[in-house]
């Protein structure tokens, strides 16, 4: 299969899909931050994930209208005051959500997965009474337009490398919070022992929340990010989630670089099989990889030591 | 409650097959026309996949979100024999290669694949419905519980299978009909099955199967199985401690729900007429869990009303009012965990069935035999 490329045009196609690949892996990591600390630290199943990253994209398209209509003079910088609107509203809408729904259903992860589901149906539903079925794109602010040329034959885009650069600043923003927050050493706590964390005196149902909250506003973000890459609509939630599920649990759940190195894994497995193969056979063959190495080894990538 | 439970009907199990039997081969037909009985009998297809997920989850505390999985497996391989046979020679002549699938004729291909050179015998077919998705669920099943993966993580991986497989399906356009489907189905063995006679007696065969399903499930229940499966469920390390072998009993339980979804699935393609990826992805797949649990997850009766109910809904409100459909689904699926977790039946055991005893001037309290197996622990 490489005997019609030469040796240069191998190398470049290389790197321009290993680059693509970058870039998904980037899309990977914002998508299953959020899912890490809410499956991976609670052991809760939030199947409307991807809705609350939906719900980060139309608040991004809601003040990219805003911005276009009333601020037009200070339009490029529209997408920081986006994200963290997004941030609140996913955050927001996690909080109350586990308020009502959630921290009931702690004891039955089953019922929290089919609950969450009849959830992401509702806002599916209401996304598209609101937005309308048609999928809405943002304008992109002009510094984020084009290319930057690598070498004649490899040029990646801007915009790509801007979302890499967000994947890759909140990645660290959730690890400082994890593991150099008190936040996150309660969250931890609990994670590892709940009866000795309450017992000590953490407030872990309000950690539980917050936690929650925290999840889904990283995921908000996350689908702040990418409408720059692509166009949102009321149903795009739902086919991230197999995806990110996968991500979080090929990684082994509790642990953040590992959700981090299998989305490094599973992207770039897919971007370069997809430039020989069809895509949907790319995808068939990572997943059913992902899903086969995961009957080996159920515990995943990598793994907390924990005396249970 | 001792002496009635080695008996594989009580009384009251009697009395819900009874009515079930009834509903099904009586009021159904005599109170809708052909068209509505045909939807029906669409609906009694999905009911065998929820009966399946009483035994896996309610009973076994096993929820596969992959149902759609075995139940497109078992449509399919019906659809490719039903496929097969429409396309004779005579009735493709069109094509520039004559006497295969149309639709492979139009992704240039020139022969029959070989794998589905055997789909052109009904006996491999009927063996075949059943046997593909029961050892692709005895793999999935042995690679899972061998190793004590379970709970949310199955499910996970179950659904990831769903995903795969509509992948799959949509992509191989040229040997699986990619995304419409295998559709244009005519007869079974010379028998036209697109007749309103015939869609009437597929309904009854329908229904029939379905009860020969439930008597097998009644079995599964009331058997030692049934009671190490509710064991397993809600204390899985005692009972291994027991001495019992956890994982083979799990193994089994899913292949048996795999063996009547692959049955409604089959049923289906001969009872709607055609087959298509939207009927095994994520989305059905768990739906097909919530007809369960609307009906009860511990009842197999409760399944099937809850199969009939729930697809009798999405029908008449998708009809009038489309955008109210999946609000309705979605606040189902959070009322069903929320505030009924048993469902139909879980509602009729604590308030109709009392009722409808004193009614009767019984005062036999009816709690007793629900005892044994309600409230699902997690």
């Amino acid at each position: 299969m490489f005997s019609d490329y030469t040796m240069n045009e191998l190398g470049a196609i290389f790197a321009m899909q290993g680059f693509a690949g970058l870039i998904l892996f980037s899309v990977f990591v914002l998508m299953a931050l959020g899912l890490a600390i809410i499956f991976g630290q609670m052991g809760v199943i939030n199947m409307a994930h991807g809705e609350f990253m939906i719900l980060g994209a139309y608040v991004t398209y809601l003040t990219s209208n805003l911005f276009a209509d009333y601020l037009p003079s200070v339009f490029g910088l529209y997408f920081f005051v986006a994200m963290i609107l997004a941030f609140i509203a996913s955050g927001a809408l996690g909080l109350f959500v586990e308020w009502v729904m959630i921290r009931h259903l702690y004891k039955r992860p089953l019922d929290t997965l089919l609950a969450t589901w009849g959830l992401s149906l509702i806002l599916q539903q209401v996304y598209r009474s609101v937005f309308g079925a048609r999928e809405v794109g943002v304008s992109i602010p002009d510094w984020m337009m084009g290319s930057l040329p690598m070498t004649d034959m490899i040029e990646v885009p801007i915009n790509g490398i801007f979302v890499m650069v967000l994947a890759t600043g909140i990645s660290l923003a959730v690890y400082f919070m994890m593991y150099r927050s008190s936040w996150g050493l309660q969250v931890r706590a609990i994670s590892q022992n709940r009866m000795m964390a309450d017992a000590v005196g953490i407030n872990t149902a309000w950690t539980d929340r917050l936690t929650f909250g925290i999840g889904c506003g990283v995921a908000g973000v996350a689908g702040s990010a990418f409408t720059m890459i692509g166009s949102t609509g009321p149903t795009a939630g739902q086919l991230y989630i197999v995806d990110t599920f996968l991500v979080v649990v090929f990684g082994g759940a509790a642990s953040l670089l590992g959700t981090i190195a299998s989305a490094f894994s599973i992207s770039q497995a897919q971007s370069i099989m997809e430039f020989f193969l069809s895509g949907s056979m790319a995808k068939v063959l990572t997943l059913l990889t992902v899903v086969g190495i995961l009957m080996i080894r159920p515990q995943g990538l990598f793994t907390l030591k924990l005396r249970k | 409650m001792e002496s009635s439970s080695n008996r594989l009907f009580s009384a009251r199990d009697l009395i819900g097959f009874a009515v079930l039997i009834a509903i099904i081969f009586v009021v159904l037909p005599i109170a809708l026309d052909g068209f509505r009985l045909n939807l029906f009998g669409k609906y009694l297809t999905y009911a065998f996949v929820a009966v399946g997920l009483v035994l896996c989850w309610g009973m076994g505390g096993i929820l596969s979100l992959g149902q759609g999985v075995f139940f497109g497996l078992g449509g399919y391989c019906m659809a490719m024999f039903l496929k097969l046979e429409a396309s004779t020679p005579e009735n493709t002549s069109i094509q520039s290669t004559p006497g295969i699938p149309d639709f492979m004729d139009w992704n240039q291909l020139t022969a029959l694949p070989a794998w589905w050179e055997p789909f052109n015998s009904l006996f491999i077919t009927l063996i075949a419905v059943i046997l593909v998705p029961v050892v692709f669920a005895f793999i999935i099943g042995v690679a899972m519980f061998r190793r004590r993966v379970g709970g949310v993580y199955f499910a996970i991986i179950t659904q990831a299978f769903a995903a795969i497989l509509t992948i799959l399906i949509i992509g191989q356009q040229g040997f699986t009909g990619g995304v419409n489907g295998i559709t244009d189905l005519r007869t079974l063995k010379g028998w036209d099955i697109r007749s309103e006679e015939a869609k009437e007696i597929l309904y009854f065969v329908n229904g029939g199967l379905l009860i020969v399903c439930l008597v097998i499930a009644q079995y599964v229940r009331k058997s030692k199985l049934g009671r190490l499966l509710i064991a397993m469920r809600d204390q899985e390390d005692r009972v291994r401690f027991s001495g019992y072998d956890v994982a083979s009993f799990k193994i089994f339980i899913f292949c048996l729900g795999a063996a009547f979804a692959a049955v409604g699935g089959a049923m289906f393609t001969l009872q709607v007429g055609f087959m298509s990826p939207t009927l095994v992805g994520i989305v059905p797949s768990i739906e097909m869990v919530i007809f369960c649990a609307v009906g009860g997850r511990l009842s197999i009766l409760g399944a099937v009303y809850g199969a009939l109910l729930v697809n009798w809904a999405k029908t008449s409100l998708s009809e009038s009012f489309p955008e109210l459909w999946l609000l309705g689904l979605g606040g189902l699926f959070i009322a069903v965990v929320m505030v009924f977790p048993n469902g139909l039946a879980g509602v009729y055991a604590e308030h109709v069935e009392p009722r409808l005893m004193a009614l009767l001037g019984k005062s036999k309290a009816a709690a007793p035999d629900s005892a044994a197996n309600e409230t699902p622990a997690e």
